[in-house]
């Protein structure tokens, strides 16, 4: 793999927002085909990485490559020109909107000519609902349903179709499954698969270690905006990636702690002092 | 008969999807009020009369419930309506009856000054977090306030009259055989734009988005503030388009005219169903709401009822299309989750 130019590589990125450093020396890379997972609890600084890499903000320090190039993105519009496509927790879509028209927001297609553009719902529909059944969401048939009526999973699998359609070569997922039921998530790592199947560098970023390991190539933990660990998939077990992104308190042992809280204390957990 | 029960199921089917249709409770709304009036106004209102009463209000009314509902399914509400009628009015007033000068420089002042306070309107909008309720609350009594105050500066009244020309008269104030007010033909110019905009071109397309989630829809590519700020100007431009009209139909302008229109229109565009929320409504939705209204409004008066039963009816309409439009909305989220409840922080 080493011979391989990363689709999207992160050097010794830096943010600052005044005094405070929220991420810091980040250096990452996703290769074509690959799913890079980001692990981390609340507050590690994934979602100001997320807006660094989808262009909302820009680094204070550090490099951005695409296909080793240097790149520097102005804005949102940007990073999506250059492939960059982002699908937030619950999906970006607009829950009173059909499936054809959420589908092609922004770049609708049309007939007619000059100022007299007609807005084509027929081939619009056409094409969201065969992108998504492509995906194997053969539930959805009729481009005209309002995405509300969707279910979680549907939408971010719709969400995800819409960026694999438009051209997207790195597909950032932020947290796709934690809204999710066991079943609903199931079904957005089949897609996430699929995504990875059809060569896209995909970035899934959750707290679910169960989720980033059913899909994941490569991870990454984050801790206090550092990378904490970098690792390669089968190098370490859940236990130890979970360790991890508690901070270095083992799981095991704050769950022996509880238990023997509990044991001494009626079955009662103990009581929460902030 | 299996060839008929097949016809009844796939009659039954168009039935349903029409049912379903946001504009079909609106519709139903509607008949319900004429059936009403008609039953009490008699023949007076069943015939020219009540008809030209009823459409010379929607007429006026309506063509400023477009925008105001298109700003609507975008999310944003505008209050300076109210203030632009008069302030349009007014520049009419004092340009064209007041200085003496040429009819069509008036008409182009008075409506460039609802371009002008609905460009003001969206820039503050856009450029600021401040909810658009305020802004617009902000800007109708800024422009009060400089109505009166020049009006009472240059002409030394709060009531200014003009004479128009003959052909400024013909196009926006005469009436039809003495009742159909031309407004009513303006107003369907209005329609067929504001449907080719929302319904037939891609930027409906960007309204519903802008209202359903401006974040999503700014990062999909859409203009959101050069949107928002055309719809401003848009909604401005047709304000001051009635202003235009009212002084040429009535020879005069006075400062104080047009704050019904505020409530008005939001009820004209509430009650044909557009979600207060945003993201959701039809143009024909407007229209059959600014009918409704404009029925009880007038038809009070052709039945023998205390005019003041027509305020309780309206109240009661807009309840009715609220808690229909929430329905509407529950209906088609289905059992999806509640967006807002279950954000978790990362």
């Amino acid at each position: 793999m080493s011979d391989t130019i990363p689709v999207l590589e992160l050097r010794k990125v830096d943010k600052s927002f005044g005094p405070i450093d929220v991420l810091h020396e980040i250096s990452l890379k996703v290769n074509k085909g690959e799913v890079l997972c980001l692990l981390g609890d609340n507050g590690a600084g994934k979602s100001t990485l997320i807006m660094n890499l989808c262009g909302v903000q820009q680094p204070t320090r550090g490099d951005i490559l695409m296909d080793g190039e240097k790149v520097s993105f102005q804005g949102p519009k940007d990073a999506a020109d250059r492939g960059i496509a982002t699908v937030h927790q619950f999906g970006g879509t607009f829950p009173l909107m059909s499936i054809g028209r959420s589908f092609f927001v922004g770049v609708e297609p049309t007939k007619g000519w000059g100022p007299f553009k007609i807005y084509d719902r027929k081939r619009a529909n056409e094409i969201a609902v065969k992108a998504v059944q492509d995906f194997g969401i053969t539930r959805i048939d009729d481009g005209d349903r309002l995405v509300g009526g969707l279910s979680g999973g549907e939408r971010q699998s719709l969400a995800i179709a819409r960026a694999v359609h438009f051209g997207a070569r790195v597909l950032i997922l932020d947290e796709p499954t934690a809204a999710l039921g066991v079943k609903q998530a199931a079904h957005v790592l089949r897609i996430v698969n699929e995504a990875k199947r059809r060569g896209l560098a995909v970035i899934f970023i959750t707290h679910q270690v169960m989720h980033a390991m059913a899909v994941g190539d490569h991870f990454a933990v984050l801790i206090r905006g550092a990378v904490a660990a970098d690792f390669k998939r089968g190098d370490k077990t859940r236990e130890e990636i979970t360790d991890l992104m508690a901070g270095g308190e083992t799981m095991a042992d704050l769950e022996a702690n509880i238990a023997g809280y509990m044991e001494t204390h009626d079955g009662h957990p103990p009581t929460i002092v902030a | 008969m299996p060839k008929s029960i097949n016809k009844g199921g796939a009659l039954a089917a168009s039935l349903g999807r029409l049912a379903r249709r946001q504009e079909t409770g609106s519709f139903m709304g509607m008949v319900v009020v004429y059936i009403f009036f008609a039953a009490l106004g008699g023949t007076t209102f069943l015939g020219a009369p009540g008809f030209s009463s009823f459409l010379n209000m929607a007429g006026e009314i309506g063509i400023i419930a477009l925008p105001v509902g298109l700003l609507m399914i975008a999310g944003e509400l505008d209050i300076s309506v109210g203030s632009v009628i008069p302030a349009s009015s007014m520049t009419v007033a004092i340009i064209s009856g007041h200085y003496g000068l040429p009819n069509a420089v008036g008409i182009i002042g008075g409506l460039s000054v609802g371009v002008l306070v609905g460009y003001i309107n969206g820039l503050l909008v856009t450029r600021t977090a401040i909810p658009s309720l305020i802004i617009t609350i902000g800007t109708m009594f800024g422009v009060m306030g400089l109505t009166l105050g020049l009006s009472i500066l240059i002409a030394g009244s709060t009531g200014v009259f003009i004479v128009p020309d003959a052909w400024a008269k013909s196009l926006l104030g005469s009436a039809i055989g003495g009742m159909f007010q031309v407004t009513i033909f303006w107003w369907v110019g209005f329609v067929a734009i504001m449907f080719y905009l929302l319904h037939i071109s891609p930027y409906g397309n960007w309204i519903y988005a802008l209202g359903g989630d401006r974040e999503s829809a700014r990062k999909a590519g859409i203009p959101t503030q050069t949107l928002t700020t055309q719809l401003y100007i848009l909604s401005g431009f047709a304000a001051a388009f009635v202003g235009v009209a009212q002084v040429v139909t009535f020879n005069s302008a006075q400062v104080a005219a047009g704050q019904s229109f505020v409530f008005n229109s939001i009820m004209c565009v509430v009650i044909g169903g557009v979600l207060l929320t945003g993201g959701s409504g039809s143009v024909i939705g407007i229209v059959i709401g600014t009918l409704t209204f404009a029925i009880v409004n007038q038809g009070i008066f052709f039945s023998s009822l205390d005019p003041n039963i027509g305020s309780v009816i309206i109240g009661a309409l807009l309840l009715a299309a609220v808690l229909s439009n929430d329905s509407f909305r529950q209906i088609a989220m289905g059992l999806s989750i509640r967006k807002k409840d279950m954000r978790v922080p990362s």
